[in-house]
């Protein structure tokens, strides 16, 4: 098995970037959600002046506090990875991702930063109004840091508004609003923050399940349960919603994608969606074998989510690598012709540039120009390289859509018993609300390999392979790095467990 | 206005409990990060090994027109 495994550089720089991103994601939708539930409880504290709502916010913004000053600053650690092992993709995407990355700081900064001293130290030192408006308008910036960030991932996934500049290897933004307004990174982040906002009440959720569970501070779990269990409910639902987009434009924008999420090799007519199915291990592109051990399928509803037609084609792997002339789909091979072509005319253009010679750099600008759609096929050394690992993304989908769907019961449940007031005699539910959240946090990380996996081999879509992406750095600098970090994030993991542990154990003051 | 904004900071700094272990969490991380992570382990590539943009986008461009052979 051990030899199977890659050892290049450019692997050992992905695993290093995904640990990270994980990590970081571990805190992120606790702060992106904890801070809206905040700011709800303190609206109701300052609608009905209740004290108990007021301790009940305090405690709750406690934790928030104890999640982001753990997770603060960890995002930064991904963007020294980009400058040393990702040199050439920084390089070529500085002009796109500087105007979101300054927005995001410059919002970060004066909105979190100034409000956040308000929230925490102004509790009596200003009016309560004033505390409020402080309370939510860290949540809007914590949340307006999410969009620019989203919006730089969404466009790693549909690149527009940019130009390629031959001279300077750049991508330059030529339509700022259709980067910030692109649909991709629209549905991306209403997806990515609705899940945020699911995450973060299945956290009180469990925190308040495990005080019932204990005869602890019943009270204060129920008020808390009853405001977070609506909150998580819409959230859930809107999380199916927006998820059902985000495939929606993964289906035109990113097919492989969408193929590998389904383990569709050969594509169909009103395709039926895979419900549940084992996959065939041994399956590769073109060959003869049956995709899956078994599976359950649902009729026509890829087509209809793909296409929103339930008589439409959805191409499978097989289908985009090979081409399909009925369905009119241009093949990887043929790409990587014109690629390779968009490469040449690059190289040509740069070497013409050197000596001077104006007419051949003309002309060889115009090929590149009339294949750079393709730039990134002219990197593959096979068309199989351009199918992502297709059991990773099937099975992290299932992970994540069956854990979505079961949050959602999950929720309305709690309602129910709830509003019979008999909840605190449900242990078996109290105890799968207290272990939700562990379930939660598989659900985001499997989102993101869907998400991430999915799109491989690419770096920028089409443009731009991880391969080519890369430093010219040796794999052993990289796997140094690799084992520093998961050191590290192991360290601060246990240090936010320490601490929010015992607060949690400490309870609300006074309660 | 600025008295009230300084003793806003002021004694809440000074009266954190919990606070008092993050922040010093927070500036350990932030050391490690800059002073070592960043300093020894994470230079950028580019500005390191090149001095001017021309340069760098010139490196770039050979690495997009002549990809580097994968190192292990």
């Amino acid at each position: 098995m051990i030899e199977q495994i890659d050892l290049t550089m450019v692997s050992w720089a992905r695993a290093t970037f995904a640990l990270t991103a994980m990590y970081h994601w571990i805190f992120v939708p606790l702060t992106l959600g904890l801070s809206f539930i905040c700011a709800f409880f303190e609206s109701i504290y300052v609608k009905t002046g209740d004290e108990q709502w007021k301790k009940l916010t305090r405690f709750w913004m406690m934790l928030f506090g104890i999640n982001f000053a753990i997770g603060v600053a960890t995002g930064i650690i991904l963007e020294f990875e980009f400058g040393t092992n990702w040199s050439n993709y920084s390089w070529m995407v500085g002009d796109i991702f500087g105007a979101p990355l300054a927005i995001e700081g410059i919002a970060a900064f004066f909105l979190e930063s100034t409000f956040f001293a308000v929230m925490f130290f102004g509790w009596n030192r200003v009016s309560k109004k004033a505390h409020l408006f402080s309370t939510w308008m860290v949540a809007v910036g914590s949340n307006l840091s999410a969009v620019w960030i989203l919006v730089a991932n969404g466009w790693m996934q549909h690149p527009i508004g940019m130009e390629f500049n031959p001279d300077l290897a750049r991508f330059e933004m030529v339509d700022f609003w259709a980067i910030a307004t692109s649909p991709v990174a629209i549905s991306h982040f209403v997806h990515v923050t609705s899940a945020a906002f699911l995450y973060a009440s299945l956290f009180v959720v469990a925190v308040s399940s495990w005080y019932l569970l204990k005869k602890r501070h019943i009270k204060f779990a129920k008020r808390s349960l009853t405001v977070v269990c609506t909150f998580g409910l819409l959230a859930s639902l809107f999380v199916a919603y927006t998820g059902d987009e985000h495939a929606y434009h993964a289906a035109n924008v990113q097919p492989m994608k969408l193929a590998a999420m389904e383990g569709l090799y050969d594509g169909e007519h009103s395709a039926g969606l895979v419900a549940a199915g084992l996959l065939n291990m041994s399956k590769q592109p073109g060959d003869e074998q049956d995709s899956f051990i078994f599976e359950v399928k649902v009729p026509m509803v890829l087509s209809l989510l793909a296409n929103r037609d339930i008589n439409s084609f959805v191409p499978g792997i097989n289908d985009l690598v090979f081409g399909n002339d009925t369905e009119n789909i241009m093949g990887v091979e043929e790409k990587m012709v014109r690629g390779k072509l968009a490469v040449a005319g690059l190289g040509d253009y740069k070497a013409a540039k050197k000596l001077g010679d104006q007419l051949a750099a003309g002309k060889a600008l115009t090929l590149f120009e009339k294949n750079s759609d393709y730039l990134g096929y002219g990197y593959l050394d096979y068309a199989e390289q351009a199918v992502p690992y297709v059991p990773l993304i099937f099975y992290s989908f299932r992970v994540m859509v069956g854990l979505g769907t079961f949050f959602i019961l999950l929720f309305m449940v709690y309602l129910y018993f709830l509003y019979k007031d008999q909840l605190e005699k449900q242990s078996l539910l109290l105890k799968l609300g207290a272990f939700s959240f562990f379930l939660g946090l598989i659900a985001h990380e499997a989102g993101w390999i869907v998400t991430e996996v999915g799109r491989q081999p690419w770096a920028i879509q089409d443009l731009l392979p991880v391969t080519v992406a890369r430093s010219n750095l040796d794999a052993g600098t990289v796997e140094v790095t690799f084992f520093m970090f998961l050191i590290l994030f192991t360290a601060l993991l246990i240090a936010e467990l320490k601490i929010m542990t015992k607060q949690i154990s400490i309870g609300p003051e006074g309660d | 206005m600025f008295k009230n904004a300084f003793d806003l900071y002021y004694d809440g700094f000074r009266s954190m409990v919990v606070g008092r272990t993050l922040w010093k969490i927070i500036f350990i991380k932030l050391f490690i990060m800059f002073a070592i992570l960043k300093v020894f382990f994470f230079p950028n590539f580019l500005a390191t090994n090149f001095d001017t943009d021309a340069e760098r986008a010139d490196h770039v461009l050979s690495n997009l027109t002549q990809p580097p052979a994968e190192k292990h």
